[in-house]
């Protein structure tokens, strides 16, 4: 059973993540890359780890990719306002693509395939095991991340606000 | 496997499905009937006595439609749109604990499909893709004003579900647990000598009016109705849509609209629990529970029908400010006192 629902939510994951890259219309990618996230979610109830799988929907199929649907609808992007891409962009495009294919076949090549870990610890992903183990054992870790953040937002924020040298008169009095 | 188990959970989840559609169904006709006694009007009584017929006739009317596709339209994306807008509103029924334990042929069945411990969790991921419905909806009709409506629904609904999130984490913090079936059990304790009476809201009375304006604002019913925001946006995302597929954008609105009362009912009052419910023996107990449950979301319904004709809709910057600039920071402001009363009392 699990075994069954591990190939069709592989198969789902592998389809529609091709299809990110090969649609034409970037909502259509968007959208399949949504249907990817949930398989990819699935994998992780298969895991036992529901946490993990409802903050991943949550995170990334209900606020990340809201907010690129959002973009790409609000500039309505179709086949004719694509901007013809020049031979440079295309040569630098593939070059950095094969690098990274060269740098995953290497890592990969190398490596040790392990054994299935299914059975080391399943309840590993529930919510208690994984609050124990964020802030117990990788409290550092964690809160240096969070601290990254807020040094993100902050810098969004900064780089989003105009420059008072900007800022027309009838802005003033509105504010 | 356990063929009985199987059996009960599929039986709950058809008389849960029905309920839902059924008590969306009569929501439409309430609506009229609570419209017209605010506006001091009659409403609807021609089909059958008090017009007790009228959202059948109102259904049969949906299917005998013209069911239009619009040429320019993203066929696939806009059938998919309220498709999905379904879908999302009948899901999240699945983890509220209904009542508590019945006793048949010497089987304990549990009145709740699936108690996951993440059911907080669960209900916060179906609404927030539930936004997909109206956005797929409203792109692909391929207009001008179902864009707008769509993209006025979606930040809309991003905004309030962060204040939403917060005030839950509260109610979290307080019960240690993120399923739905213990924060309902934990309401059973007794306040003030009262048993049964240990609901939430006597003790999260901000988070609770955090929680309820954001519900308002996720099911987008009125003062927060911007998204189909008729006097300046036609239809708003649904313009293009007829037959059952806008039949299915406004019944979505109603099934929402019962869903998120009964999680106001089960999160904040108590859900099934009442004062008195521990004297009544075995079955009863549980029945009594459930009926209680539904009083209390039909009370809920009522109010959000009440606002509705009460209140005038904000204007959009408005409904941003409100958003962001105050009850975010109140509901982190409630999360600091919760966890300050925590640690000191």
């Amino acid at each position: 059973m699990i075994e069954i629902l591990f190939y069709v939510l592989s198969f789902v994951s592998i389809v529609t993540g091709l299809m990110v890259v090969f649609a034409k219309s970037p909502i259509h990618s968007v959208l399949s890359l949504i249907v990817t996230f949930f398989a990819i979610a699935g994998q992780y109830i298969l895991l036992n780890a529901q946490f993990l799988a409802i903050v991943h929907i949550i995170v990334y199929a209900g606020a990340i990719m809201v907010l690129f649907l959002f973009v790409l609808m609000l500039l309505n992007l179709n086949k004719e306002a694509e901007p013809n891409k020049d031979i440079a962009m295309k040569l630098a495009g593939v070059i950095s693509a094969s690098l990274l294919m060269v740098t995953l076949t290497g890592a990969l090549h190398g490596s040790v395939v392990p054994e299935a870990t299914l059975a080391v610890n399943t309840s590993n992903g529930l919510v208690k095991n994984l609050g124990q183990v964020l802030f117990k054992d990788f409290v550092v870790p964690f809160e240096i991340s969070s601290l990254l953040f807020l040094a993100a937002m902050a810098g969004a924020v900064l780089l989003g606000k105009k420059h008072p040298s900007q800022i027309t008169d009838s802005e003033i009095q509105k504010i | 496997m356990d063929w009985f188990f199987i059996l009960e959970k599929a039986i709950l989840i058809i008389i849960l499905f029905s309920l839902t559609l059924f008590i969306a169904m009569y929501e439409t006709y309430m609506e009229r009937k609570v419209a017209a006694f605010l506006q001091d009007r009659v409403g609807p009584d021609r089909a059958g006595p008090f017009g007790i017929l009228q959202p059948l006739a109102d259904g049969g009317k949906m299917f005998f439609k013209e069911d239009f596709i619009p040429n320019s339209s993203e066929k696939w994306l806009f059938i998919l749109g309220p498709g999905i807008a379904m879908f999302t509103a009948l899901m999240t029924s699945a983890v509220i604990p209904w009542g508590t334990e019945l006793h048949l042929f010497g089987r304990t069945i549990s009145l709740q499909v699936a108690d996951v411990n993440i059911g907080v969790l669960y209900i916060m991921g179906f609404v927030s893709i539930g936004v997909y419905g109206i956005m797929i909806g409203g792109w692909s009709s391929n207009n001008k004003y179902s864009l707008m409506g769509a993209i006025r629904a979606s930040s809309q609904m991003i905004s309030y579900e962060l204040a939403m999130g917060l005030s839950l984490i509260a109610i979290v913090m307080m019960s240690g647990s993120l399923s739905l079936k213990d924060i309902a059990a934990q309401q059973s304790g007794s306040l003030m000598g009262i048993e049964g009476f240990h609901w939430n809201v006597f003790l999260q009375p901000l988070g609770f009016l955090i929680f309820l304006t954001c519900a308002f604002a996720e099911t987008n019913r009125a003062p927060f109705d911007l998204p189909e925001c008729e006097s300046e946006l036609i239809g708003g995302y649904h313009t293009e849509y007829t037959s059952m597929k806008l039949g299915f954008f406004l019944f979505a609105e109603y099934v929402n609209m019962f869903i998120s009362s009964t999680l106001i009912a089960t999160i904040y009052f108590g859900g099934y629990n009442f004062p008195g419910l521990h004297y009544l023996p075995g079955n009863w107990q549980a029945l009594a529970g459930t009926a209680v449950l539904f009083l209390k979301i039909l009370f809920f319904i009522f109010f959000y029908m009440w606002v509705r004709w009460t209140l005038p809709r904000f204007r959009y910057d408005q409904l941003m400010h409100l958003g962001w600039k105050v009850l975010i920071p109140l509901a982190v402001l409630n999360m600091l006192l919760t966890g300050a009363w925590m640690t000191w009392f």
